[in-house]
Parts: structure tokens; sequence; C-alpha cells
């Protein structure tokens, strides 16, 4: 199966090999013809009208304002409308530097954040410090605290490479599975059993074990 | 210079003096200090403070001073220093100079000195629960000391001051940043009108603010640290970073230091190359700052036409350069490449359009009643207080400073063009606007007058000079500003003369305007409408990046 977005074509696509990895091992599971359609519905609803929230640290927010005003204009694809409210964003664009002060506020704002919710690592800085790696206090890419959908290098990354993160992110989003398993929130479940048990700061194996297994059935 | 050196000598005998730098340097012990501090601003007329750096001379911690005369824009520097590197202590001088109180908070911050008779001694940019003070040279950087942390600041709201009696004994005595009974909102750090990672915390009274205190280092980056492990041409990188609004500037204003500590002459034609580019960044940061003041105003039409001019001037950036932001197109000794075959044209057009599009934004903005109303009066700024916060640029001179770098000090060529400073003298949040969109007007007269001088020059020219491949410069320290797009912008570098091949700077301190003018937020916003803090704030116009570094 071949995901298809209305923006660009999946040969104009560089790296294909991911996403075809992605539906086959989806597929290979197997799903319910109803429950598959249901997704597609919900997927095609979601991927076309992605809402940002406005998370501008530094330079990369004027190259994202520039997305938004006249020339580029993302209205086009359904990024429409930049919400200033962590509750009515789909998917949380982190624009520069994340330093430690600011790192509580950001893992903060995710969770606020409503289901199904995406993060989009938006500049070098946030990709892996960039040049602010050797820093005493930056975060040495956001994927430290929060999970991560699509890195998108550049210092800062031209407009047409914010489009293309985004269309990735559209593509990320059309083989997701709502009502069978989802391959992405497992990673991400594993993510924050992992932050867990380093805040408890188990003293034995066992104990790290019975955490987890709280966490777990908390959760659910 | 020998003048002044007579003069100080008079009021303090214990004073050393050196005038072989630039400026002359004299070294006071801490004691002296505050006498001759209240001699130099009230006798000398010295009221503008225009540096405050902290540095780290291994035996000793201490801080330089740069001061200026506003009236002849004369400059002294003045060194305090104590051996004491347990418990540091110097006197504060934030009751002469009210921007100090800022920078000293950020000594304290970075280099652990407190201040007698400060205020409010708390750290500005890290943590309150920050271990160490990491531009110090012994500072222990190891992630276990401070790792990322996952739990919420706590609110500091205890504050100390060090207060001295005639005998010289210090107390401790310690405060609240706010009181009890007093009712508390919290504006940022993530809040879309405070342009960036900012936070406010005012006190309001009814819908009055009483107080604001400005919590800062959302997005402290550490770039001072920073440059002191890399090379001189590597560290013009983070220069752009800072205040991207203004990224060509700063960068130039690096540049123009180091050349100045190695003595390096720069071709007429790069010096022209890099005015223009200059020019082109602060009009689209001014065009930049008028598409948010709209915005935070409700006039959302008016920032997508602010951001259209806009995409003229980063097409030439483009163009010439290869990148929209970040441009990296200065180095030492002159410009990385020639200038784009349509580099004029291109220019051209672009003054030719902003022209006829200012017209647009008047007509748009600039009388329509609720920005009168929102802007006329709000937010005053005395030009007494503009000075003593070292307030700089379109800002300062809406309340009637004369502080425009370029004419004040002038570098590059802009004593061969002609143009004027824009001073208005109301203060408010109107004139800071207006300032602005005048000023507009102005960059294009420098930019169409430069256009006509690299026309004559030719196509093509030389644009770097013969810079050696290792830069090495001599033991001392320099300073040199220049006026970024929102004030002076000013770089003090230090070296230790190192004979190792690659040369490291020993201490670099950028002086961002942007620090100076969020500490006349509390100021201008005191028995304003909650409301108007938004207006206030979005025209003083800041860059946090700039402020936190």
């Amino acid at each position: 199966m071949e995901v298809k977005i209305k923006s660009m074509k999946h040969e104009d696509f560089k790296d294909n090999e991911y996403i075809d990895k992605l539906v086959e091992e989806l597929n290979a599971s197997g799903t319910n013809v109803v429950v598959g359609k249901l997704d597609q519905l919900i997927n095609w609803g979601i991927s076309n009208s992605l809402w940002p929230f406005c998370f501008g640290t530094s330079c990369c927010a004027i190259e994202f304002m520039c997305l938004g005003a006249a020339r580029y204009d993302m209205a086009r694809f359904g990024f429409e409308v930049a919400r200033n409210s962590p509750r009515q964003a789909d998917y949380i664009m982190c624009q520069g530097t994340i330093t430690y002060r600011m790192a509580p506020a950001l893992k903060r704002l995710y969770e606020q954040m409503a289901e199904p919710k995406y993060v989009i690592a938006c500049g070098a800085c946030t990709v892996s410090g960039g040049p602010f790696k050797n820093s005493y206090c930056v975060v040495k890419g956001i994927d430290e605290i929060i999970p991560v959908d699509v890195y998108l290098p550049g210092c800062p990354p031209r407009p047409e490479a914010m489009f293309y993160a985004l269309m990735q992110l559209q593509r990320k989003i059309k083989v997701q599975k709502f009502f069978g398993g989802v391959n992405r929130k497992e990673k991400r479940k594993e993510l924050f059993y992992a932050h867990d048990a380093q805040q408890v700061a188990p003293s034995s194996p066992e104990e790290a074990q019975e955490a987890t297994n709280e966490n777990l059935n908390n959760q659910e | 210079m020998a003048d002044f050196q007579e003069q100080i000598g008079n009021l303090c005998p214990e004073a050393q003096f050196d005038d072989s730098g630039e400026f002359l340097l004299v070294t006071v012990p801490d004691e002296k200090w505050h006498d001759l501090a209240t001699a130099l601003k009230n006798e000398m007329h010295f009221d503008y403070l225009t540096a405050l750096v902290g540095v780290d001379w291994k035996e000793e911690l201490g801080v330089m001073y740069y001061l200026t005369n506003t009236d002849t824009q004369d400059m002294i520097h003045v060194k305090v220093a104590t051996t004491d590197r347990e418990q540091p202590r110097l006197h504060s001088v934030s009751d002469l100079w009210a921007v100090a109180n800022f920078q000293e908070r950020e000594v304290y911050d970075f280099y652990g000195i407190e201040f007698i008779n400060h205020p409010d001694m708390r750290r500005f940019f890290l943590r309150n629960d920050w271990v160490g003070y990491p531009l110090r040279k012994d500072y222990d950087d190891s992630p276990e000391k401070n790792p990322i942390p996952l739990d919420d600041e706590q609110n500091e709201d205890n504050t100390y001051r060090l207060v001295e009696d005639e005998n010289g004994n210090v107390t401790r005595i310690d405060g609240k940043v706010f009181e009890d009974e007093e009712y508390v909102i919290n504006v940022g750090p993530q809040h879309p009108s405070t342009h960036g990672v900012m936070r406010y915390r005012t006190s309001i009274e009814g819908e009055l603010v009483k107080k604001v205190d400005v919590v800062s280092g959302y997005i402290h980056r550490g770039i001072e640290k920073m440059c002191e492990s890399l090379t001189y041409p590597q560290t013009l990188l983070y220069t752009e970073r800072l205040d991207y609004m203004s990224a060509h500037i700063n960068r130039h204003c690096l540049c123009l230091c180091i050349e100045k500590a190695m003595g390096i002459e720069v071709p007429n034609r790069a010096e022209l190359i890099r005015m223009m580019m200059d020019e082109l960044m602060r009009l689209s940061s001014h065009l930049l700052s008028y598409g948010c003041l709209t915005m935070d105003q409700g006039a959302t039409t008016a920032f997508f036409y602010g951001f259209r001019e806009r995409e003229l001037i980063y097409d030439i950036f483009d163009k010439t350069c290869g990148a929209r932001m970040s441009m990296s197109y200065m180095t030492i000794g002159g410009v990385v490449a020639d200038v784009h075959p349509e580099f004029i044209n291109d220019v051209r057009h672009c003054c030719d359009v902003v022209t006829e599009k200012l017209k647009e934004y008047h007509k748009l903005f600039s009388g329509n009643v609720i920005a009168v109303n929102r802007m006329k009066g709000v937010g005053f700024l005395s030009k007494e207080d503009a000075i003593n916060y070292a307030v700089t640029g379109p800002s300062g001179r809406a309340s009637g400073c004369h502080c425009d770098v370029r004419k004040c000090h002038p570098y590059s060529l802009y004593n061969e063009v002609e143009f004027d400073e824009v001073i208005l003298e109301n203060g408010d949040s109107m004139d800071r606007y207006m300032v602005r969109m005048k000023e507009m007007e102005e960059c294009i007269k420098i930019l169409r007058q430069c256009c006509d001088m690299l026309e004559k020059e030719g196509i093509e020219g030389e644009y770097i000079a013969k810079v050696p491949k290792l830069i090495k410069l001599p033991a001392g320290h320099w300073y040199q500003q220049v006026e970024g797009s929102r004030g002076a912008f000013g770089v003090y570098l230090e070296s230790d003369g190192d004979p190792k091949p690659f040369q490291k700077p020993y201490r670099l301190h950028f002086q961002s305007p942007c620090f100076n003018l969020v500490g006349v937020v509390d100021l201008t916003c005191k028995d304003n409408l909650i409301a108007d803090l938004i207006t206030i704030t979005a025209s003083i116009d800041f860059v946090i990046p700039d402020i936190d570094r």
C-alpha cells in the first residue's frame, strides 16, 4: 500500500523506505475492514487539519511566522491556525533551543495537549542541541524530554523544509491505527516509564520492575 | 585623556591609571569605588553606564565598567576587583546607574560576586537551584551536578541584600519580592505576546499594574562561556543567534572588534557591502516589529503586510549570502563572497517598494483610533530615566536621547553618508512606534546612497583583506559598539595573548541592547492597565535570546 497525501506525490519524497516498511508491518498484523475504514476516515481528518501550537523560543520561530504569512501560506495545507493553548493544538513544533530552565515547561505543555498529539523537532537545537551542544544548560535534543515524531534539521530550516517536515507528519498520521495497534504509541509508553523510573531512582532491579508495573496499571 | 586622569587623581588618590588602551583605564580599590562613582556621575557627568562586564582573572574576580559622558561622548573604563574567591564582595552602583541593577544580578549569577547595597540579590538567568557559577574559570560543568530538571521550578520569592554600616561591617537582610497580600499574576514563559520565552510576574491592584518582576533565562544558552573554548572565527557564529533580527549587525560588531585588535584594514568595498547589509537588516527588523506591534493590538492584517515586504529583503540575502536567516556572511577582514550581480537592482527595487508601502502602513494603522488610544501617552519613559537605564536605540530616541552609535561614535562608512538621527520627545508607546517608522525612511536613504557608491566601485572588487590563517590577538582588551536594530550593541573582548596556534578569547562579553530594555518594563508599566503591558513591551520591542544570550 502507498501512503497518499494531497500535497505531494509519493515518489517526490526522498526517504520512502521507512514508511513503506511501517505500512508493511501494520498490514502484517491484519485488521478488520470496518475498523480499518474508520481508521482511514479519522486519519484523513486529522492529517488535513493539523493545528500547530505556538512554541517558538528563538530564531526558528521567525521562519515559522514566515510560513504563516502570505508567501508561504501554510493555510493551504490545513496547518492553519496557530493555537496559543496546548488544549486546542494537534502538534507542537518546537522552534528553538530548549534550556534547562525551559525543559519542565515544555514537558508540562506537552502533557497538557490532548491525544492524539505529535511533536516536530524543528531546527538543529531541538534535534541535538545544535550549535549549543557544548553549553552547560542546553538540552541536547528535545527527545530527552518528550517523544519526537519528525526531526527537521537546519539552522534555521527554510520554510520549504518546514513544509516537507509537516508533510512527513501527515504521511505518518495516515498509517496510524487508532482501533488496531499503534506502533508509535508503544514507543511513547516505554519512554515515559523510563523517565518515571529515573525520577523514583529505585535501589534494586526488583523495585524498578515493581514501579514500572505500578505505572502500567495506573496508566491503563 | 590626561584631563580625566588629573581630575580622577584628585578625586581618588588611590586610583591607578593606564592609558595605553583605546580608553583611559582606571583601577580603583573596592572601598573607594562608590565614592568615585558618585563623583564621576555627578561632577564629571558620566551618566551613561555603557557596559558592565564581570571577568575572572584567576587570581582575582572583578568587574569592568564602561562609562560614557552623554554630552561629549567621552568614554572611560574602570576596573574594580577582589582577590577573595570564597566570598567575593564588591560595592553596588545600582543606586547611581539604574541599569546596573540587572547587570549586577547577571554578574552575581555568572561569577558569584555579591554586591553590597544591591536591593535584590537573586540569580537572573539560571534556576534558583543551580550549583556553581558557570563563567568562573574553575567551574565544574559535569552533568551530574546540574542534571536536566524535570520538575517545575519553585517561585523564589525570597531575596536578600547586604547592608554596610559606617564601620564597614556587612550584614545580610532578608526580604521578599512580593508581599503576602499582593495579588500576583503570572504572564509567560510560553505566552504569544511576550515575543518569545519571557516571564513577568505582575502584582496588580484592580486592573492597574503595581510591580513587574521580570523572570528571565528561559533561553539562556551560555554563549559567552562556549565562546571561551572556540577560536575567533568560530565565535562569529553565535553573534547571529543572539538577536537574530540584527544578525548582520551583531556579526559586524565582533568582526570590527577583532579587526581593531589585530589592526586589519578592511577594503572600502567590503565595508560598504557590510553597511548595506546592516541597513537591510535594520529595515527587516523594523518591519517585523511593526508587524508584531500591530498584531498584539489585534490588527492581524497589518502583520501580513509587514511580512510581505520582509520577503523582498530575505530574497536579497538569499541571493548574496545563500541563506534567509543566520547568513554567516561577514568574516574577519571583510565579507565571505562578493555580492550577487543583481544585488544593486534588487536593493533599489526593495527601497522603492518599501517607500511606497510605508505610506500605506501609516494610512492603515498609525492614525487608527484604536492604535492612538492604546499607544498615545501610555508607557511613558522620561529622558533622564532612559539614560539612567541605558535605554538606547529607537526606544531611547523616542524619549529624546541622542544615542545613535552611528552618529556618536561613527564606525564603518557612516561618516560618508547623509542621514538624520530620528529623535522624538514624548517617550510614550506611540513615539517608540513612530521612531521605527521614520527610521525605515532613513534606512532607505542610506541604502540608496550606498547603491550609488557601490555602482561607482564597479561590479567586482576586493571584498576581503589579507588575513592570516591563524587569528592571533595580542594581550589586551577591546570594546566595540555598533548601532543594532534595537540599540547599542557592544562587544567586550579580552585576550591573554596565548602563543598556542589556535588562540581562544579569554573573555567575550556581548552587551546586548535588549538586556537594558527589559530593565524598564517595571518602570514603564507601573500604574498602567495590565492589558497595556502587552502594547508597552511590544513597543519597547525586545528579542528574548538577545537578553538571555
